[in-house]
């Protein structure tokens, strides 16, 4: 696979044809800016970068990988949080950036027609005219691109109610890892065969390159209230959330930050939240006006049952926005008050909530570690921030320690090792914490039928890399490939 | 001992094992063996069995719907999945629900109905399990709020032809661990794998509901007024449009909700449905179901959203081109069924096919045909020309290498 520096040569010549020269990097300088995506610690030089214009290039890329045998790993804006586009160092980075049209808005068939680059926020904004809008909204929404989303399956603060990516994407085209240009899904619902459109979002660039997405569009609410909540802690915040969903409403998000994460946010966005809260929870409910006014009385009524010390109702937009600047901040908000951190993504059942935040809570403390949560309460998504200082020996390692026994925490109570940033290169290792080898060796097989020669974004997701085409079943020793010089373990 | 008495013998020591009969053929084509396993590992054991005696397997719920699809090329072994039967969980609290897939849908929505949830998914065939729901991907006019099975299952537990057990997902709504096993296997025709246990998301019952109607003689026009009400920020759970002999349509808003908030929002379906549109508290009869009988030809066809009035027009023209009663009825969302009598002549119900394939085309639709006598399928295609067919095979060809699932009953020969 790839590394030898003549065939790399031959390939380079063969990418600069393919794409034009000045769309081909290979300066040692410039190919640092792409060394990692948003989880900055790992970091890995790819040997070439190409910036395709369209569905054609990318398929002249692919399939000139293909025919070196080099790796290939596609790229939209970088700002996944798994290494999951992590480059490969012997390898080909397709960043898609440069392919960022949107090739159609169409309100009445509610739905548009993107380039994978675009901007995950500009397609609601190119729809807003029109009364519609994009539902998936990363926090990242702002710079994160379509086919990255579509890649990690994205979802957001508002897929409580609305879904993920992988439920408002409708049709994809892509270049698979066999150099072919293939459409799954469509314009209608429903099209016929398997739902390998269903397969490929969220596969974490393991199954192809997307290079046109139709997206549905959703007609824009007649109405959005929001609150913001202040609970003594996360328990009584808990036990409102519990009560909310329990009596039948679905808001269109619940989210919850702890004293850590609320001091945060104030320290770097002065949100004006309540001060000395233990909690905070923001509840939007959106929808028909007249469903909406009547289940928020409901929302606002179980938050003071349960002990909310304050609760605020936004009056307009501006106010809404304030309430989400320190929720949506509060990653980075927390570089205010610590040095370093590790931005954990688990999911819990959400009725676990109370009996697993004591139990981070207990994690943290003896070496200095601390953990400020900050979640999407409404589907037990806990994005826990573990805080730490490198300069400090040894904080690092138990911040590490710390942020795995979270995870172990999240399949101990059935839940999942992410929700939404992916598993990546970043949580290969924990793949088999939740799914035994069948199933991991059941995965690889839908990779075996897409990529055989193993080239498009090898080493991600699963711990173990899988020959095509071996028996499937249980292995003693080293894999052929480790023992081969030709993969690692991660 | 004959090679019958054989098998039977042997799958008999896994679960129950009995020689088929007529009733327990596959789209015409006869079975030979039925067995009922009554767990995962049994189904596992069953395939591994089925594999030494190099058996074709047809997996099976309670049958509503095994004609659909085509015959497949053999069928040995029908593998009956109603025993594996029950809820795993239901955790109320966290809105999820844990099912074996030989459970009829109607009891899965009577134990989540006790916590006041429910399974945001039409059951259009009286009977049907979670295994035969899934594998043929039904669905009925709440798709439109609620979209379909594949965007409700979370997790799943299935066997792969070598008889391995593999899962899939988990039972927290959110996770993006692994690939999305349950969208595969969701309307794969059991020709992927047996589906053994289905982890659901479900959603809260809706207090109250209101319906408003309308009938309008002009499939045009319905589906003009059906477009008004998706364009509206009305939030429905379902528009159905329903078309009689005659060519009229009538439109019906589902709306759900808060008591308390129904009255406004009725007021605003009739507004948008127009002069002439009633309101009750009932669904109409037929609601949710097909326009065809089990032993006639059923079609399902889709288009954009703006399509929808065309392709009723289109059904409409055809039967009257070719003097057949064509019913349609379906949902606004651009999914649509319509249907033909057993006894329409196979070349009449092909040409009838063939025009409705010309008319989706312009509204990016398709049509596939579910089901439909023997006569008839022998001289249409069943599927329609279904892009990225050479991964499809590969998947195939990895999961089920011997071909042993229900082969041919799927598009392109699988």
């Amino acid at each position: 696979m790839g590394g030898n520096p003549k065939s790399l040569d031959d390939l380079v010549v063969r990418l600069r044809a393919a794409v034009g020269s000045d769309q081909v990097i290979t300066d040692r300088q410039q190919l640092r800016t792409y060394e990692c995506d948003g989880l900055a610690h790992y970091k890995v030089t790819p040997a070439v970068v190409v910036l395709p214009h369209s569905t054609g290039q990318v398929a002249s890329v692919v399939r000139a990988c293909i025919e070196a045998e080099v790796p290939y790993v596609a790229r939209g804006s970088g700002t996944g949080l798994s290494g999951g586009a992590l480059p490969h160092a012997d390898g080909v980075l397709v960043v898609t950036s440069q392919m960022r049209t949107i090739l159609e808005v169409d309100a009445t068939d509610q739905r548009a027609v993107v380039q994978p680059g675009v901007i995950n926020l500009h397609v609601t904004r190119a729809a807003a005219p029109d009364g519609y809008y994009y539902a998936p909204d990363p926090s990242s929404q702002l710079v994160c691109s379509i086919g990255g989303n579509v890649a990690e399956n994205s979802g957001g603060a508002h897929c409580l109610k609305y879904g993920f990516t992988t439920n408002h994407v409708m049709g994809v085209e892509m270049v698979a890892p066999d150099g072919t240009v293939v459409r799954l899904g469509g314009r209608a619902p429903d099209p016929p065969g398997y739902d390998l459109m269903g397969a490929f979002v969220g596969s974490e660039g393991t199954l192809g390159i997307a290079t046109e997405v139709t997206v549905r569009l959703m007609r824009a609410p007649e109405t959005v209230r929001t609150l913001l909540a202040a609970f003594p802690s996360t328990d009584e915040a808990g036990g409102a959330v519990s009560a909310v969903i329990g009596a039948g409403v679905l808001p269109a998000a619940i989210e919850m930050m702890d004293a850590l994460a609320i001091e945060a946010a104030e320290a770097a966005v002065q949100c004006g939240y309540p001060a000395g809260a233990g909690a905070v929870l923001i509840v939007e409910l959106d929808g028909a006006a007249a469903d909406v006014e009547a289940q928020f009385g409901e929302v606002e009524r179980h938050c003071r049952d349960n002990g909310a010390t304050e609760i605020r109702i936004a009056a307009d937009d501006a106010e809404r926005a304030l309430f989400w600047k320190g929720r949506k901040s509060a990653f980075a908000a927390v570089g205010r008050i610590s040095p370093d951190y590790i931005v954990q993504d688990g999911v819990i059942p959400r009725t676990a909530l109370p009996e697993v935040l004591r139990r981070i809570a207990s994690l943290s403390g003896s070496g200095g570690v601390r953990v400020a949560n900050v979640f999407h309460a409404g589907d037990g998504n806990l994005h826990p921030l573990v805080l730490f200082d490198d300069a400090v020996p040894g904080q690092a390692e138990e911040a590490e320690t710390i942020s795995g026994a979270i995870l172990d925490l999240c399949i101990e109570y059935g839940g999942s090792i992410t929700g939404e940033h992916g598993v990546g290169m970043d949580k290969a290792k924990y793949m088999s914490r939740m799914y035994n080898d069948d199933d991991l060796d059941t995965m690889q097989m839908l990779r075996c039928a897409f990529d055989p020669h193993n080239l498009c974004n090898p080493g991600k997701i699963f711990p173990t890399p899988r020959l095509c085409g071996e028996v499937p079943g249980r292995h003693k020793g080293q894999h052929p490939l480790q023992e081969a010089g030709l993969a690692e373990v991660f | 001992m004959t090679p019958t008495d054989a098998v039977i013998e042997s799958l008999g020591k896994v679960a129950a094992t009995r020689a088929a009969t007529d009733s327990d053929s596959v789209g015409g084509v006869p079975a030979r063996w039925v067995v009922s396993p009554t767990s995962t590992d049994e189904v596992a054991e069953t395939l591994r069995l089925a594999g030494q005696h190099d058996l074709t397997v047809v997996p099976r719920g309670a049958g509503t719907k095994i004609a659909w699809g085509a015959a497949p090329r053999a069928a040995d072994l029908v593998l009956d999945t109603t025993g594996i039967h029950g809820v795993v969980e239901h955790a109320a609290g966290d809105l999820v629900l844990i099912v074996r897939a030989g459970t009829p849908m109607a009891e899965l929505q009577d134990t989540v109905a006790t916590a006041g949830q429910q399974l945001a998914l039409d059951t259009p065939l009286t009977g049907a399990t979670v295994g035969g729901t899934l594998a043929t991907s039904t669905s009925g006019p709440r798709r439109l709020l609620y979209g379909t099975a594949r965007d409700l299952l979370i997790g799943v537990t299935f066997v792969r032809g070598d008889g391995v057990v593999a899962k899939a997902g988990g039972k927290v709504v959110k996770n993006v661990a692994g690939y999305d096993f349950g969208k595969l296997l969701t309307g794969s025709y059991g020709t992927l794998g047996v589906i053994t246990e289905a982890v659901f998301r479900l959603h809260p019952l809706p207090a109250a509901r209101r319906v408003a109607r309308l009938r309008l003689p002009d499939a045009l026009a319905a589906g003009k007024v059906a477009l008004a009400v998706l364009g509206s920020q009305l939030v429905p759970t379902a528009v159905e449009l329903d078309q009689e002999g005659d060519g009229a349509v009538t439109v019906t808003v589902l709306v759900e909700g808060v008591a308390a908030g129904l009255p406004d929002r009725t007021a605003t379906a009739l507004g948008l449905l127009g002069d002439g549109a009633t309101d009750g508290d009932e669904l109409p009869g037929g609601f949710g179901t097909y326009p065809f009988d089990p032993d006639g030809t059923g079609l399902k066809l889709t288009s954009s959203l703006s399509g929808v009035g065309a392709v009723l027009t289109a059904a409409r023209e055809a039967a009257t081109a070719h003097d057949v009663p064509l019913l349609v009825r379906g949902s606004a969302a651009g999914v649509l069924y319509a249907g033909l009598p057993n006894d329409v002549e196979p070349g009449t119900v092909a040409a009838v096919v063939e025009a409705l394939r010309g008319a989706v085309t312009a509204y990016d639709g398709s049509v596939t045909v579910l089901t439909a006598p023997a006569g008839v399928r022998e001289v249409v295609d069943l599927w329609g020309p279904v892009p990225g067919m050479h991964l499809m095979r590969r998947l195939k060809d990895e999961l089920d290498p011997g071909h042993r699932f229900s082969p041919g009953r799927f598009a392109g020969g699988i």
